[in-house]
């Protein structure tokens, strides 16, 4: 039997963790899923590839391969260890409504969604809504704030994305540790009293 | 009598070859197994390698990679495509050789169903709060 190097190992698991978590972090193109994840993550994130097939598509057609396509979409991911035992992992998920075969196995066993969104430009969020909606999972509202940016009123924005009642809105900033984490336990905290309603 | 040159033997080259040849030769390295028997691996699937990877030797590459990977201790299937840099498809195909040659270890998931555990949840917070809070 080989020992296993305990320290320095800044890649693999504390040896303890039995639970693995995911949480989804969604949003348009450059909202800034992939600064939050890396704000938040132990690791350096990774980049993850699936390749997806599908037959018939027009978009994206490659030349001689029979009316089938490929695309690959890329994935940012980011580790978190939260206890002894518990280690959470968030996904950047890509929002266009064309990768839906990669929403099926980012889903699956996801505990919600945070989902980010740039108050100036609310409309590209609305596909990434459709999805989470489309595959029921539970997600509150973070709304990046950048310098400068005029803040929305929440009734506005709630208004704008036709949120329901008890679907959470923080605002947070992407780059600061703090903020991030304080919209993950925004997340948390509505997951926890859905549960209990359940 | 003649024998038919080697040439005849050849197969008929397909026009599309190449192409196809680039598209899908990530799949070369599964030995074209299908990728159906991989729904055990989810994303965050926790393995490790087993303590005995002596036979490790006799691997394909990019197997032997992912278990000298996987030695260190416990890492999950996302984690192991992006430090090999191949497609998550991929690596839960060889996962699904490497476990049931006993070279790969894992630790399931836990089920949605129980994933919205209460407990989970609260852990989950308490462990933001003491980090962050």
């Amino acid at each position: 039997m080989v020992s296993r190097p305990v320290s320095d190992d800044t890649v693999h698991l504390n040896e303890k963790v039995q639970i693995a978590a995911k949480i989804l972090v969604v949003g348009h193109f450059a909202v800034g899923k992939t600064t939050f994840i890396g704000t938040m993550s132990e690791i350096p994130p990774l980049r993850t590839e699936e390749t997806m097939t599908q037959a018939g598509e027009s978009v994206d057609d490659l030349k001689g391969i029979k009316g089938k396509t490929t695309t690959t979409v890329a994935m940012d991911f980011g580790r978190l260890t939260l206890t002894d035992r518990l280690v959470l992992y968030l996904f950047g998920t890509p929002g266009q409504q064309r990768f839906v075969q990669v929403w099926e196995d980012m889903s699956r066993g996801a505990l919600g969604a945070l989902v980010l969104v740039d108050p100036q430009r609310l409309k590209e969020s609305f596909a990434v809504m459709d999805l989470v909606e489309k595959y029921g999972i539970p997600y509150a509202i973070a709304v990046n704030h950048f310098d400068g940016t005029p803040v929305r009123s929440d009734e506005e924005l709630r208004e704008a994305l036709d949120l329901l009642p008890e679907t959470p809105v923080v605002t947070c900033d992407a780059r600061d540790t703090k903020s991030s984490a304080n919209a993950l336990m925004v997340l948390v905290r509505y997951l926890q009293s859905r549960t209990r309603k359940e | 009598m003649t024998t038919p040159s080697d040439d005849d033997l050849e197969p008929p080259v397909d026009p599309l070859e190449p192409e196809y040849v680039e598209l899908v030769r990530p799949y070369v390295i599964t030995n074209g197994r299908d990728v159906s028997d991989t729904s055990r691996f989810e994303l965050i699937t926790l393995v490790t390698a087993a303590d005995d990877t002596q036979r490790k030797a006799h691997l394909d590459p990019e197997k032997r990679e992912l278990v000298t990977l996987c030695e260190g201790g416990y890492l999950s299937v996302a984690e192991i495509a992006g430090h090999l840099k191949l497609p998550v498809g991929i690596v839960k195909v060889l996962l699904v050789d490497l476990v049931e040659n006993g070279l790969i270890l894992t630790r399931r998931p836990i089920p949605p169903a129980q994933l919205a555990d209460i407990q989970v949840l609260q852990e989950v917070l308490d462990g933001l709060q003491a980090r962050f809070g």
